[in-house]
């Protein structure tokens, strides 16, 4: 485990790097999957989807479509018998005879050209039997509900998620900490309230991508956006019965990944079509309509919060039922659930707490993970209810949530105890600088303005022992190549990697280069590249490959020169000696190693600096009460807080200023973490005025750019402030923890709250669209 | 299908392309030419990570077709700098940190290159309506236009 040494940070780490792949990416030399050049045997997939959001397929009837020139492959799903999952295996790749969402995949097509591939689509005849469909998560958790996975019981499932059998519930999971019942007559002020967090998207620029190849040996290849390539080649390899060595995945640069480019989404589909054209790589690329129908969604949630406390305003109990809507499969819906379970309180000491959180199953498009991974979702509700309670006792909000935030050695939810963090100082710097407690004008008779604050904590949502590791190596010019199997989607973890082996190694951070693409022949074992767990967890694994190639270097020179290597250093490329102020620069020796003392024979040689990590000290928790020593590695918390003008003659809301101010525990590279907060606040931002996938009847009813609104460049805040609170995470590298999701969770209430400063009005969920505000002040009185 | 020779001059290259009526400039580019740095976000003239230069204009390169193109003249990503010499606009945007995941990014320098050209001390409002049709989902566009503001210091500094 890394040690860390806040007194002792050693150049590059805390300084400012410029992005080790800028420069690529600027010139268009970067490579993305689809610059990928395959040339002439490349052929085009597309697929047949699910019209109904549920269904038996009665029928396929493929003849015209194998028939049509061109045409090399199709497939159903009576050619690929194995489940796939992440948790909870409990989809095939290819439906076999049950569809459970509108674009569920049902027949695949490789042909020469795209054009054909379409046009063998419309000659595919699919009977189907229509099924009654469950829309509403809560309904889907009745008994009532149609039973969308008859065979959940015979499913393979991760120990720590718990399906129901003969419902439609795909993991419940509880707190029972203290006593609720008990307390309510005790509290002074309760707030009991419910919202609906809708569908979103993750809307990467870049669309989905997998192009896979099959060889007449049994060795498949996949090239894909993908966070998590290591994951794939287990997961699809046990989809298809063959063994992980078979599989080999390589993934160059992620064009936005957000999560959704996270486990398998479409990537089995490609390799599955693969196996039928052998020799041929099958590319699948989704247009950006399929991306808004099939592509991993931010799942939906109803959640029911109810939250008491004293007459000083110390929380006594919340009460919290959270219904997810995962959809029609569930990659990540069960672990959101579960993470949200965890952390059900907030970012709060909580004497009493009952959680129940379901994950349910729906005929909606499937739940994956999105930046946040339930939290910003969670916190919606939450950091509203804590508002209004504040206001109940007669409390000013920050007030009171410095009152009852978490502090180093509180009790969490679990039963567990809080690590060192900075929240309070976090709470303090955001209410600073928006200037809390101060009312500035409006800027014209027709506007209304607000401030709003809103805290966050989330800690990373995994196995308990997910793993990283990495090597280090070095070329005769000295120059270091790093290998790493974490992915670069934009959050700069490239960079940081670099940073870190420099200043581990002791080398300047432009001799340091990172072995890309990844690919998972040649790259080191790496979970998956989210949780923002990368600069925590493969940072140390690269700073013990750095130490490990370090100790190597100096065992060589110590032996050549005849000194100790506890006498011996790297500093800047050289290898120096305190003692006898000897020097030598690494490109000497990293290579053919060093003569030894009189000339006679050599020692060293190549230097291969090998390091690990995985977390080692997470327990369960009991799955009746949801209490246990240590449920996840650490937290992650921060505030954030905004100034907004609502316009009373169009519904309109402008956030005129945003401050985010987040314990990174140390910032390898502070820039970059300032970068994550501004993009994290924008994201947030965008889902809380505009976003929302319109579902009707199982339908998107807005797959385009034009109908599911992002925020741009003119929607952006002028004044964005962003702010690094360091408190050490003790197992990091140089103390340093996540911050690439965390920058979203808090947007959505603070903005929220800065509408009810303003206006007066709540709301029982995003997106708060003009029309939506200007109705609601209709309503209100406020304008007619 | 009918296929057409046409003459483009790309980058300051002049290039002899065969293409088929029904094919997209940014089809062209990316798959005849393999000229991939381009990007295809949406094939629908909505995300702007296609854009190119048409005869000086900013253009999302998946709305015009590859045949209305012979004669013309266009500049991509990969001709916006000069002998090895990065554009102000990406200078400034390695400065100011506006490339996050880097699939808009061409579009955006293609974006702010035109806005640049036919006016050298944009004001931000200017910035922000010149970029609205360039989807970014990782920066929250505050580096970007920070960049522009850059850039054309940078510009004028050199004139």
């Amino acid at each position: 485990m890394a040690r860390i040494d806040t007194q002792n940070v050693p150049s590059p780490i805390g300084e400012n790097a410029p992005r080790i792949d800028a420069r690529e990416k600027v010139t268009g030399a970067a490579i993305f999957a689809d610059d990928i050049q395959f040339g002439n045997s490349l052929l085009h997939a597309r697929i047949k989807r699910s019209p109904h959001p549920h269904a038996f397929i009665k029928k396929i009837d493929v003849t015209k479509a194998r028939a049509l020139p061109g045409v090399k492959a199709v497939v159903t799903g009576q050619d690929f018998p194995g489940y796939i999952g992440l948790y909870l295996k409990d989809r095939h790749i290819f439906c076999r005879d049950h569809v459970r969402y509108v674009g569920d995949p049902v027949v695949g097509v490789a042909a020469v050209s795209e054009e054909i591939a379409e046009k063998a689509l419309d000659l595919i005849e699919v009977e189907y039997e229509v099924l009654e469909p469950v829309l509403d998560p809560e309904f889907g958790a009745n008994p009532k509900a149609p039973v969308l996975h008859p065979d959940l019981g015979q499913y393979s499932v991760a120990n720590f998620i718990f399906p129901q059998p003969g419902t439609n519930i795909s993991n419940h999971f509880k707190i029972r900490k203290g006593d609720v019942d008990s307390v309510w007559g005790k509290c002074a002020a309760i707030v009991e309230r419910k919202y609906r967090i809708p569908h979103i998207q993750h809307v990467p620029i870049e669309p989905h991508i997998a192009i896979a190849k099959a060889d007449e040996s049994g060795e498949i290849t996949l090239w894909g956006s993908s966070q998590s390539p290591f994951a794939q080649r287990n997961l699809i390899a046990q989809a298809l019965g063959i063994s992980q060595s078979k599989m080999r995945v390589i993934a160059p640069f992620v064009g936005g990944g957000f999560g959704c480019k996270a486990g398998v989404s479409m990537e089995a589909l490609a390799v599955a079509i693969a196996t039928k054209v052998k020799g041929h790589p099958v590319k699948l690329l989704l247009t950006r309509e399929e991306e808004f129908f099939t592509a991993f969604v931010r799942q939906g949630l109803v959640s029911y919060i109810k939250m008491g406390c004293d007459e000083k305003g110390q929380l006594l109990a919340m009460e919290n039922t959270f219904y997810w809507d995962g959809g029609a499969y569930t990659e990540y819906g069960v672990n959101i659930t579960r993470a949200s379970g965890y952390s059900s309180s907030g970012p709060y000491e909580v004497p009493n707490v009952k959680t129940d959180s379901y994950c349910i199953y729906t005929n909606h498009p499937v739940g994956g993970a999105m930046r946040g991974f339930g939290m910003p979702e969670i916190h919606a509700g939450l950091e509203q209810c804590i508002d209004e309670l504040a206001l109940q006792i007669g409390m000013d909000a920050v007030e009171f949530r410095k009152l009852n935030c978490l502090k180093t050695g509180s009790t969490l939810v679990t039963g567990s105890k809080m690590h060192a963090t900075g929240l309070s100082t976090c709470i303090e710097k955001t209410a600073e600088a928006i200037g809390w407690g101060k009312k500035s004008p409006a800027s014209g008779p027709n506007k209304r303005r607000g401030k709003g604050l809103a805290l966050m904590w989330k800690a990373p949502a995994m196995p308990p022992n997910a793993g990283s590791s990495a090597w280090v190596e070095l070329a005769e010019d000295g120059t270091v190549n790093v290998g790493v199997g974490g992915q670069e989607i934009g959050q700069g973890v490239f960079t940081v990697a670099a940073q870190m082996a420099a200043g581990a190694l002791g080398v300047p951070y432009e001799s340091v280069r990172i072995a890309t693409p990844v690919d998972t022949r040649y790259s080191p074992y790496e979970w998956q590249t989210v949780a923002s767990r990368l600069t925590w967890s493969m940072g140390n694994a690269v700073v013990n490959a750095a130490k490990d190639a370090k100790r190597q270097i100096l065992d060589t020179v110590a032996e050549a020169w005849e000194e100790s290597p506890e006498d011996l250093d790297i500093v800047n490329g050289m290898v120096i000696s305190y003692k006898s102020e000897k020097e030598m620069p690494l490109k000497n020796l990293v290579i053919y190693g060093l003569p030894k003392p009189g000339g006679q024979g050599w020692v060293g040689g190549p230097v291969v600096g090998r390091g690990n990590f995985m977390p080692t000290y997470v327990t369960g928790l009991d799955a009746e009460t949801g209490q246990g020593e240590r449920a996840v590695v650490h937290y992650t918390t921060g505030a954030q807080a905004v100034e907004l003008e609502v316009d009373l003659d169009t519904g309109r809301i402008e956030i005129l200023k945003g401050v985010s101010t987040f314990d990174v525990g140390k910032a390898i590279n502070p820039e970059l973490v300032k970068a994550q907060m501004e993009g994290g606040f924008v994201q947030g931002m965008s889902s809380a005025l505009f976003e929302s996938l319109q579902l009707k009847d199982g339908v998107v009813k807005n797959p385009s750019f034009v109908d599911y609104r992002i925020a741009t460049s003119a929607d952006t805040p002028r004044d964005l402030e962003a702010y690094i609170v360091e408190v050490a995470q003790d197992d990091g590298p140089w103390g340093a923890r996540g911050i690439g999701e965390h920058s979203m969770v808090p947007t959505i209430p603070a903005i929220a709250n800065a509408i009810y400063d303003a206006v007066g009005i709540r709301f029982d969920g995003p997106p708060f669209t003009a029309e939506k505000v200007y109705l609601a002040m209709l309503d209100a009185g406020i304008v007619k | 299908m009918a296929f057409h020779k046409i003459n483009v001059t790309i980058n300051d290259e002049l290039e002899q392309v065969v293409v088929p009526s029904n094919m997209t400039l940014m089809a062209m580019l990316r798959e005849s030419l393999a000229m991939t740095g381009t990007k295809n976000g949406c094939s629908a003239g909505e995300c702007g990570a296609c854009t190119v230069l048409l005869n000086g204009e900013p253009v999302n390169s998946c709305m015009v077709l590859a045949v209305e193109c012979d004669g013309a003249n266009i500049v991509t990503v990969e001709g916006l700098a000069e002998e090895k010499q990065l554009s102000p606009i990406q200078q400034a945007i390695i400065h100011e940190g506006g490339v996050q995941c880097g699939f808009c990014t061409p579009g955006i320098l293609i974006s702010s290159h035109a806005l640049l050209k036919r006016n050298p001390n944009p004001s931000e409002n200017e910035i922000r309506e010149a970029l609205v049709g360039n989807l970014c989902r990782c920066t929250g566009y505050v580096r970007i236009i920070e960049s522009v503001k850059e850039a054309a210091k940078i510009q004028s500094a050199a004139t």
